[in-house]
């Protein structure tokens, strides 16, 4: 029992958060990568509820309001916004599924792990520049 | 209490039923944006009418207010874990919480008002 001598413990690990300043210099492996991702996009649909409620409202409210929406979207800038929510609802929807198969313990070892976060930037990613392409009136 | 392997399973608020909750809004979140998607890809040109149309049969008036509710309480789980891993003052966190429940409320009560208006 070398535990029950204080005296002669050896010194325990200690397993620390990292600092800020060290995140420049911390590898994320890639699961880690869509991991924060999709907290990052799950804040940002939060914030920007309200701004996507009005556009619900304007374009469902009446055939002018509609038009005006119409009007709106148009806009260099509603453009842009639309393709930042576009790409954090489709990165949040792929990552979910990701988590949700996680959890059914699908794909949990490393190898398979690391496919399946490509595979979600990968799908996420070419679903937002089709949207990216109808967003700015190519397709 | 007893944790480890006698710790009890049920009403004990370790976080399993909003672990669930936050996952079976997830599926409600996803059928209704797979049935919008559909939606419009079956609607072609998607002038007023077509659009309005989308969201004006009961079935589906109840399906996107089934989802706006699963939005805000899977928003509220997840921006809950946010300000709880990130903000330790608990006065700002409460203060944080308190801000998100008011904010999401508001937000289920105008949608209600936007789907009915339709």
């Amino acid at each position: 029992m070398t535990n029950s001598n204080p005296t002669r413990r050896s010194p325990r690990s200690q397993i620390r958060n990292i600092r800020f300043d060290q995140l420049r210099n911390y590898r994320l492996p890639l699961a880690g990568i869509v991991s924060i991702l999709h907290r990052i996009s799950g804040l940002l649909l939060f914030l920007c509820l309200p701004l996507l409620l009005w556009l619900f409202d304007l374009s469902l409210a009446s055939e002018r309001s509609f038009d005006h929406f119409v009007q709106i979207s148009q806009s260099w800038v509603t453009r842009i916004v639309l393709l930042a929510l576009g790409w954090a609802l489709l990165h949040h929807l792929c990552a979910g599924v990701r988590f949700l198969l996680l959890d059914l313990h699908l794909g949990v070892d490393r190898i398979a792990a690391q496919r399946s976060s490509i595979a979600v930037l990968a799908v996420s990613g070419s679903l937002t520049l089709l949207f990216a392409l109808h967003v700015f009136g190519v397709l | 209490m007893a944790f480890g392997s006698r710790r009890v399973l049920v009403g004990a608020h370790y976080g399993l039923r909003d672990w669930l909750v936050q996952r079976i809004t997830a599926l409600v979140l996803t059928v209704f944006v797979a049935v919008v998607v559909f939606g419009v890809a079956v609607a072609g040109e998607l002038d007023y009418g077509a659009w309005s149309a989308i969201f004006a049969p009961l079935p589906m008036k109840l399906l996107t207010m089934l989802a706006i509710v699963a939005l805000c309480y899977h928003a509220w789980i997840g921006v809950r874990d946010i300000w709880m891993d990130y903000v330790k003052p608990v006065a700002v966190r409460l203060a944080l919480h308190v801000v998100t429940v008011l904010w999401l409320a508001y937000c289920l009560l105008w949608s209600i008002e936007i789907l009915w208006s339709v």
